[in-house]
């Protein structure tokens, strides 16, 4: 090595402070960490919400839409359907409202259909042959996740045509039919064998001559509840399930002028909705309790305000006659339930429906040995598996929620229990990463920015025809939407950490590899940790 | 049900490009690399590199190489730098070692701009186009330095002074320095007796000083807004003459505050209004960057020990009320509320 020569009473040659590793002053150190975002946290099929919207929010859809799809087939039936669990959990209404997840997955369900995107079918075929009974949501996710696995799913499905209450219960301003149709299409270009106007009544000998290895049963709950009310002969009086079902025949239901529903649940507001379209001068909804109290979602109930649907609350109907009915007004006691006041009041109604909840026709599981029923539904173990081997059960037949989304997730964690069940194993979820709460995150980093709202139908419109009433996003506003993501708990590389390190000691990997820290130089200052906008670096004591 | 503002189509397309998540962040992969900052870019020189013996979150650390760095790419590399005696001086250069990645010079306490001057028309002479950066701290530039400094102003000499601002003698030891705020606990200004703290003065910002000089370039920054403070290295680089910028550097040990909130105490610095962010041209205040999120400037003292005793007892001390007129009156002067866009 070249000596310098040196001036006068220097001694040293110059190096450089590189040779000084600062990381020795450290007491804690930074590491990148993975928190699990609310929304994802919150799907009840188990969706990536936020890895979906990255892709999205960098434009590129159909990445977008294959990563909701390892999750979830349907999504531009669920970008309709869906109760949107993920929005009241998004941690971006603190800031100044929820992302709009889910008008950006039906925009990137609607374009996969115009674009005629397909599934990758599985490189191998396991053999392996799975019957599904019904072809609802829970039915349709399994198939399509067994068919991913390699298996050969074989659905029986009662009713003429796909989608369970998808078809016969949710009403077509909701979710179109042609929309539906597409997506099934798509499952059945997979390679899932569906078998219309196929009732299975003995789940055993269908098993058998079928040569089946698992089953997985999602009949859902199509039999309306019915209760006492006193009636005159001339009465008419309906019930929901069969209302919502002749919606999609040719026969319209005849409902009169004035109509009367009975309850409080969504479906109480679908046929309430329906009645107004069908050219109902009123459609009056009965209710026992309050709206506080209701079941049906919020802005359900608003749109049907909207649309002109009047509501009766606290009353109970305690006779049916023609052409009138009397109903009974209600008072909360102080633990919240209705009780009888003894006024009552005639009102007009030419029919009466009633949307008092559904059970489950469970005859198909007569004699099968194991088999477990609680309060009408099948009890099933967090596998989904019931009483009996290889027998699994899912959607509204299984303990739920009873919407479209829970029964697409059993459906989804039906499959997985099934595929480890044929190779003889036990599924297990991998573990949860601790929740990407908001007091994680660093918010100043994100601009405000509302909500794009979906262009609602003109009311007048919607209320006299059975189009769509919530229209979609178009790809500028649904770009913006997904950049509205906070990307909670998981790094989106704004490169934050690798500008705020004083000493220089994270190390940019490269776009899509994140980023690294030099712990030959990290003094473990916190600053990455404390200037990360999405909580994805965490302080963890060093061993001293 | 309350009802999310609806913004229109075209708006949103119009905001796209602001209002996504990497905003206000050091890059964005959202956008071309050129429209990311100087930091988030894996080609920056990092002019002042690791091993350096800062202290743990080191504001004075962070805000010379995001401005040297801004500099350096400004120039294309060819710039030299001349260093008052401080912090910086100290923790980058323990001989023999060195942090700095270009020619770096250190003479005196307070001769920074005197030897600047010298080496710009050492350049000039010797027909070279290698710009001149001096630097230092308040103390090397508020104090001591100042009147080289004035020199070097009055003169238009072609220089970019850059100082540093932690507000005291945090090298030696925590003194108070001119650039000290009133009230704040130092060495030389302990918290006991009837007045704790550093006096209420007339106050010295030598910003103001800068414009009074009728420079073609003064601007204050802040390390809690990196985008405003590279724009203003690229800005002042672009222009000849005498130009001064102050960044405001938040130091953990001085202000016994939390290693991790160095950037946080900035931010909140400038978002009560303590510290105005403007930038001036020729002698008149040409922009300020307008507050996002006002916040009362007890948030920004309550973070640091060395305003611990305004904040006994659980009682606000009645001087908390006067630093407060002063954050009131800067958003007066500067005009530091309202749109950004109607700026």
């Amino acid at each position: 090595m070249k000596t310098m020569d040196h001036d006068f009473a220097i001694t040293l040659d110059v190096g450089t402070s590189l040779a000084n590793h600062t990381g020795s002053w450290r007491t804690v150190r930074p590491i990148y960490v993975h928190r699990l975002p609310p929304c994802n946290d919150a799907c009840p099929a188990g969706e990536d919400i936020q890895g979906w919207l990255s892709f999205a929010e960098a434009g590129d859809y159909e990445a977008a839409w294959r990563a909701l799809t390892k999750n979830n087939p349907l999504p531009a039936v669920m970008g309709r359907v869906c109760y949107h669990p993920c929005e009241r959990a998004c941690n971006r209404a603190h800031i100044d409202s929820a992302v709009g997840i889910n008008s950006v997955e039906r925009f990137l369900g609607d374009m996969a259909i115009a674009k005629g995107w397909r599934f990758t079918p599985p490189a191998q075929k396991s053999g392996k042959k799975v019957l599904i009974v019904g072809a609802g949501p829970a039915g349709l996710s399994a198939a399509y996740h067994l068919a991913l696995f390699g298996h050969s799913p074989t659905i029986h499905e009662a009713g003429p045509a796909p989608g369970g209450m998808m078809r016969f219960g949710i009403p077509k301003y909701r979710l179109p039919r042609d929309i539906l149709d597409a997506e099934v299409a798509r499952l059945a270009d997979l390679g899932v064998r569906i078998e219309y106007n196929s009732k299975v009544s003995d789940l055993q000998t269908t098993m058998r001559e079928g040569g089946y290895d698992a089953a997985f049963l999602a009949v859902g709950a199509h039999i309306a509840k019915r209760a006492y009310i006193p009636a005159g002969e001339a009465a008419k009086v309906l019930d929901a399930v069969q209302v919502l079902r002749s919606m999609e025949g040719e026969d319209k239901p005849l409902l009169g002028r004035r109509v009367v529903v009975y309850g409080g649940g969504n479906t109480a507001l679908d046929v309430a909705r329906t009645a107004k379209r069908l050219g109902a001068e009123e459609a009056i909804i009965v209710y026992r309790r309050t709206r506080e109290k209701m079941p049906a979602h919020d802005f359900e109930l608003e749109e049907a305000l909207e649309e002109g649907v009047m509501m009766k609350w606290l009353s109970t109907i305690k006779n049916v006659e023609a052409g009138a009915i009397t109903v009974e007004k209600m008072k909360l006691d102080e633990k919240g339930f209705p009780q009888p006041t003894g006024e009552f009041e005639t009102l007009e109604a030419d029919s009466v429906v009633l949307a008092l909840g559904q059970d489950v026709d469970l005859s198909l599981l007569n004699g099968v040995p194991g088999l477990e029923m609680m309060d009408g539904v099948v009890h099933v173990g967090p596998d989904m598996m019931t009483g009996a081997r290889g027998i699994f059960a899912g959607g509204d037949m299984a303990p739920s929620q009873r919407t479209v989304t829970v029964a697409i997730g059993h459906g989804k964690r039906a499959a997985r229990s099934i595929d480890a069940f044929l190779r003889g194993e036990t599924f297990a979820s991998p573990p949860r990463h601790e929740l990407a709460s908001f007091d994680r995150l660093n918010t100043w980093y994100y601009g405000e920015a509302p909500k794009t709202m979906r262009p609602m139908l003109e009311i007048a419109r919607r209320s006299a025809t059975f189009e769509e009433v919530v229209q979609g996003l178009d790809e500028n506003n649904a770009l913006y939407e997904a950049r509205r993501c906070l990307s909670c708990g998981n790094c989106f590389e704004c490169d934050n950490c690798y500008g705020v390190c004083p000493d220089n000691a994270v190390i940019k990997l490269g776009p899509g590899k994140g980023f690294e820290f030099n712990y030959d130089f990290c003094k473990g200052c916190g600053l990455c940790a404390s200037e990360c906008p999405c909580g994805a670096i965490a302080m963890v004591a060093e061993e001293i | 049900m309350t009802q999310a503002k609806t913004l229109q189509p075209d708006e949103a397309r119009q905001k796209l490009k602001f209002y996504q998540k990497g905003t206000f962040t050091v890059g964005n992969r959202l956008v071309s690399e050129d429209e990311r900052s100087v930091q988030a870019s894996e080609d920056r020189s990092n002019a002042l590199t690791s091993g350096h013996r800062a202290c743990q979150g080191c504001g004075e650390a962070l805000g010379a190489r995001y401005a040297i760095d801004a500099a350096m790419r400004a120039t294309d590399s060819d710039l030299i730098a001349v260093n008052a005696t401080g912090c910086l001086e100290v923790f980058t250069t323990p001989y023999p070692e060195t942090s700095w990645q270009l020619p770096w010079l250190h003479s005196l306490f307070g001769n920074a701009a005197a030897v600047a001057t010298g080496v710009a028309a050492a350049m000039r002479v010797k027909k070279k186009k290698t710009r001149v950066i001096a630097q230092g701290g308040d103390g090397g530039t508020t104090d001591i330095g100042f009147q080289c400094l004035s020199g070097m102003f009055e003169r238009n000499d072609d220089v970019l002074y850059i100082c540093y601002d932690n507000e005291g003698y945090m090298n030696t030891g925590v003194q108070r320095s001119s650039a000290t705020p009133p009230a704040a606990r130092t060495a030389t200004t302990p918290a006991v007796g009837p007045a704790p703290g550093n006096v209420f003065g007339t106050g010295k910002f030598l910003p103001k000083i800068a414009v009074a000089h009728n420079i073609p370039y003064v601007a204050t920054a802040t390390v809690a807004d990196l985008h405003d403070l590279e724009r203003k290295v690229l800005k002042a680089m672009s222009i000849h003459g005498a130009r001064y910028i102050q960044i405001n550097v938040p130091c953990p040990l001085g202000w016994g505050a939390a290693s991790c909130d160095t950037i946080k105490l900035a931010r909140l610095a400038v978002e009560s209004g303590l510290y105005p962010i403007f930038e001036a041209e020729h002698g008149r205040v040409t922009s300020a960057r307008k507050i996002r999120k006002q916040v009362p400037v007890r948030d920004y003292l309550k973070l640091q020990k060395r305003f611990a005793h305004l904040f006994r007892d659980g009682v606000d001390d009645p001087r908390v009320a006067r630093l407060q007129a002063i954050c009131d009156a800067h958003i007066a002067e500067y005009g530091l509320l309202g749109d950004e866009d109607e700026a």
